[in-house]
């Protein structure tokens, strides 16, 4: 079960270039590994990919190889021109989608 | 091999010197580091983490473990994005919600809100039980709830799911001091934990006294010795890379002294969690918490 955590300021000033934090809890399972008893691959599972759009539009997308550990952890800067919302996808390998929004209030 | 005199009579005046050293080394060479003065707030609360220590307290004042820890570690827990606890605290309220057992009930189902039916609950751990005759830790509680309200399996003491509803429901209670029952039936489960610990055990022969209040605020190799408060707890530590218990971290210290440790959940460690909680009465509960 994959929990996503985002962290975005509530509020900026137009134009600011802000920081944004996210978290997704998720094994990243590369594909690699051996099942130590039975000796089996364990198959691979990771989020291969991951999107955010501000306001319908994509403002970061990354798409995701076996290399990056479990818990991927990605920061990034945007630049908010007005008020509006976040939206962050992450697509699991075996098609499941995880999402959460988050709201910003632009100024000035 | 016969060594000259002159030779002799050096190593005898080094032997000396080495052991005139050590002995000043005893005295003078123990380090010893304050806890540090910053002050702990999260979302704009400040937390209590250093108090004036009641009249009977070993301790002129009372500090919360917070402040023995450096900068990083202690930013850590200023965040609750940044408190690598927090993935656990989010199993925890899932959980909440989540039917299980028999009788097709959830946390919820009976408690509704827990950011309202748990708020100050995680203080008066471990809490008399009338039914029971007997005090109980939070763990215990929500065991009992489980197997005879909800008809569910008990937890593992140190399951992910356990650990994860002990951080969430004591994050309801974040901020408000500690405030274990010390008096009435609790008393004589008190007083034991008491005896245990000033009680010396194990093959090095030490008590729990004997760090956290005889040498407090000194270096134990790298590690610098809090006062051994709980209300923290659980917490995330480095050392386990995970979130864990009170008692799990009674069994460390235990091991650390060569001790057969009590076990999880055990009559000796919840008489312990109540004596040690009510050294600390006063400082906020910070649950979940970062240490070392």
């Amino acid at each position: 079960m994959a929990r996503p955590r985002v962290k975005v300021p509530s509020t900026a000033s137009k134009g600011e270039v802000i920081t944004i934090k996210t978290l997704i809890s998720h094994k990243m399972e590369t594909g690699l590994r051996k099942d130590r008893k039975t000796g089996k691959v364990v198959p691979r599972q990771i989020i291969n990919k991951f999107t955010v759009t501000f306001n319908g539009q994509t403002v970061f997308s990354t798409d995701i190889e076996p290399g990056v550990s479990a818990n991927p952890y990605m920061q990034f800067s945007v630049k908010v021109p007005e008020s509006g919302e976040f939206e962050f996808t992450w697509v699991d390998d075996n098609g499941e989608t995880y999402k959460t929004k988050k709201k910003i209030e632009v100024k000035g | 091999m016969k060594l000259k005199d002159t030779t002799r009579r050096l190593l005898g005046v080094a032997a000396i010197c080495g052991l005139a050293a050590a002995g000043l080394g005893a005295s003078y060479g123990t380090l010893v580091a304050d806890p540090n003065d910053n002050e702990l707030v999260i979302d704009g609360n400040k937390l209590v983490t250093k108090l004036k220590a009641p009249k009977d307290s070993p301790f002129e004042y009372l500090y919360s473990g917070w402040r023995f820890r450096n900068g990083e570690t202690q930013r850590l827990e200023v965040d609750d994005f940044e408190n690598p606890a927090f993935p656990l605290v989010d199993l925890g309220k899932e959980l909440w919600t989540k039917v299980d057992g028999s009788k097709g009930k959830s946390c919820a189902s009976c408690h509704n809100d827990a950011k309202i039916s748990m708020k100050g609950v995680r203080a008066h751990m471990p809490k008399w039980n009338k039914a029971k005759g007997r005090p109980l830790t939070l763990e215990q509680n929500i065991n009992l709830c489980r197997e005879e309200r909800m008809g569910a399996k008990p937890w593992k003491w140190e399951s992910n799911q356990m650990l994860g509803m002990t951080a969430y429901v004591g994050l309801q209670t974040r901020g408000m001091p500690m405030s274990v029952a010390t008096d009435g039936k609790m008393k004589p489960w008190w007083e034991r934990g008491k005896k245990l610990y000033y009680t010396r055990v194990g093959q090095l022969d030490m008590a729990c006294a004997g760090c956290h209040e005889d040498n407090t605020g000194k270096m134990i190799r790298a590690d610098h010795l809090s006062q051994g408060q709980i209300n923290g707890f659980p917490t995330y530590r480095f050392k386990w890379q995970k979130v864990g218990s009170l008692h799990r971290r009674f069994v460390g210290c235990m091991k650390n002294i060569r001790a057969k440790p009590y076990k999880r959940g055990s009559d000796e460690f919840v008489a312990l969690e109540i004596y040690v909680a009510s050294r600390g009465n006063g400082l906020s509960i910070e649950t979940p918490a970062v240490r070392n």
